[in-house]
């Protein structure tokens, strides 16, 4: 009989499954099934070109012609509601299922939501195709944007809206923007990008609620500040997709717990990309990875572990980066909060440099803000360590 | 530890296609393994892959990155944002998420100088 396996989830992590698995040489049928109706997309420019209106749904398409020769039967608009561990069987909410061989659980995060936030028009978080286009409709006749959240999506977002002339607030609650990525330091010197092109940051700031009936009017802050607002868009991290499994025994903690090869705890089944907290050695605990690199190589981990075969090793070296106001700012590497941070081309004024991180002397991680081509090379070097290292 | 690159050369005209051959660089300014772009309407990344020389329209064509920063792997550069693969022989993709492929451009070497004819296809390209 013929083998299936089912990969739940059609983003990045989800056609790199597929992917993987034809350039392993799973020859059985692929069953891809996407909650939305749309075919695998690319969501970085969902903050950026697309949100600005300078690339179409067809930019952004993530799929090539050489797709066409993955044989994938696709099972878009179609939410997963469970999973069966004996025979493997996904549950669809249409009521069918589809019975897998092997499952690749790929089903990602979903945006946190600012609670009181409900029903209130002007309000949007951004992580999906149809969020960014519902956004793009309302920036076009706003005059004020009120960013919650000063992380990436936030600060890209901020970025976008000040190229569209709109007047931008940009609240965060920590003292420091990015602080957690890039350490204090760092994090402080990349939210001076937002000053430098006229947008208003507010660290330190809580929330206490928004205002309005109907729609947005303003942002109230825990020290009585209201801040106008014709749309706010709440940029205050994600949530990993996995309530559908609740019943169905695979093991979940942050995220679908898994080994370091992305083996859960049912046999047969994998979990991949921002759904997925994966064991890591270094640091003794599950970790999820939210980034764009890590859903496109980790992947090919998963699929060798649900064929058996050789097993490439996962991503020794994380990496991520962020476009804001022009700036590109990219970040490679393990850093650990007591790490000594030293600049060595460039200058941080300029917002042109390239960034080390030192652990006991050793480089263990790199940073560059419009440093492409030192910053490519620092990040080879540093995979060329791991390797040796590991 | 870390070589300082000569970044690029600028050329100030356009290149319509049967475009005269563009001086780049003298051959002993390249060393293998090293890109040079060379700037003009559409910028040109030039690459000396151990002593063969391969030239690529110079922007990424999944986002605006300079291919001339990316890293290089036999015939094969990546894009130094995305990772995308392109082979310097063909223009083709070799690794997603990039889905066109990008132009090659002729090298000629002559007098120990690097030239490049913009517009003219290198021989055996797609």
């Amino acid at each position: 009989m013929r083998r299936t396996v089912a990969v739940v989830g059609a983003s990045l992590a989800g056609l790199s499954a597929a992917r993987a698995l034809r350039a392993q040489c799973y020859d059985g049928r692929i069953v891809v099934i996407g909650d939305e109706a749309h075919a695998p997309y690319d969501r970085p420019p969902l903050s950026k070109e697309f949100l600005a209106g300078r690339a179409s749904l067809a930019d952004i398409a993530l799929g090539t012609p050489d797709d066409t020769d993955l044989d994938v039967e696709w099972r878009l608009g179609t939410t997963a509601v469970g999973l069966d561990h004996l025979d493997r069987s996904v549950r669809l909410a249409d009521g069918s299922e589809v019975r897998a061989d092997g499952v690749v659980l790929a089903t990602g995060a979903r945006a946190r939501r600012l609670s009181g936030s409900e029903g209130l028009r002007g309000v949007h978080v951004l992580r999906s195709l149809d969020d960014a286009v519902a956004l793009r409709e309302d920036l076009a006749t706003a005059a004020h944007l009120v960013v919650i959240g000063a992380g990436f999506i936030g600060a890209e977002v901020a970025s976008t809206a000040r190229t569209l002339g709109l007047e931008v607030t940009v609240v965060e609650t920590q003292p420091v923007p990015l602080a957690g990525p890039l350490g204090a330091d760092m994090g402080a010197v990349c939210a001076q990008l937002h000053a430098d092109h006229g947008t208003r940051l507010l660290v330190g700031s809580g929330v206490a609620g928004l205002v309005g009936t109907g729609r947005v009017e303003a942002v109230e802050l825990t020290d009585g500040t209201r801040l106008p607002a014709d749309v706010v868009v709440v940029g205050i991290g994600a949530t990993p997709n996995v309530e559908w499994l609740a019943d169905s025994g695979v093991a979940l903690g942050n995220g679908v717990l898994t080994d370091a090869r992305c083996a859960t705890s049912i046999p047969g089944v994998v979990a991949v990309g921002d759904c997925a907290a994966a064991w890591s050695t270094s640091r003794e605990r599950h970790v999820r990875v939210e980034h764009w690199t890590h859903a496109l190589e980790q992947p090919a981990t998963a699929v060798a572990t649900l064929l058996g075969t050789d097993r490439p090793a996962p991503t020794p070296v994380p990496y991520f980066w962020s476009d804001q106001y022009g700036a590109r700012i990219q970040f490679a590497g393990s850093r650990r909060e007591d790490d000594e941070v030293r600049v060595l081309e460039g200058s941080r004024a300029d917002r042109s440099f390239l960034a080390v991180y030192e652990r006991h002397g050793d480089p263990v991680a790199v940073l560059g803000v419009d440093q492409p081509r030192l910053f490519t090379r620092w990040r080879r070097q540093l995979r060329t360590a791991v390797l040796t290292h590991s | 530890m870390l070589l300082r690159y000569q970044r690029s050369v600028a050329v100030s005209a356009t290149y319509p296609p049967g475009a005269p051959m563009i001086p780049v660089c003298p051959t002993t300014a390249l060393p293998p393994g090293e890109a040079i772009r060379v700037e003009a309407t559409e910028p040109i990344a030039v690459f000396n892959v151990d002593g063969d020389f391969y030239a690529i329209d110079d922007t990424c064509t999944h986002q605006d990155a300079s291919l001339a920063d990316g890293w290089l792997d036999g015939c094969a550069v990546e894009c130094p944002l995305h990772a995308s693969c392109f082979d310097l022989r063909t223009g083709k993709v070799s690794g997603p998420p990039a889905k066109t492929p990008v132009r090659t451009h002729r090298v000629v070497v002559q007098d120990g100088t690097v030239y490049v004819q913009p517009g003219t296809a290198a021989d055996g390209a797609a």
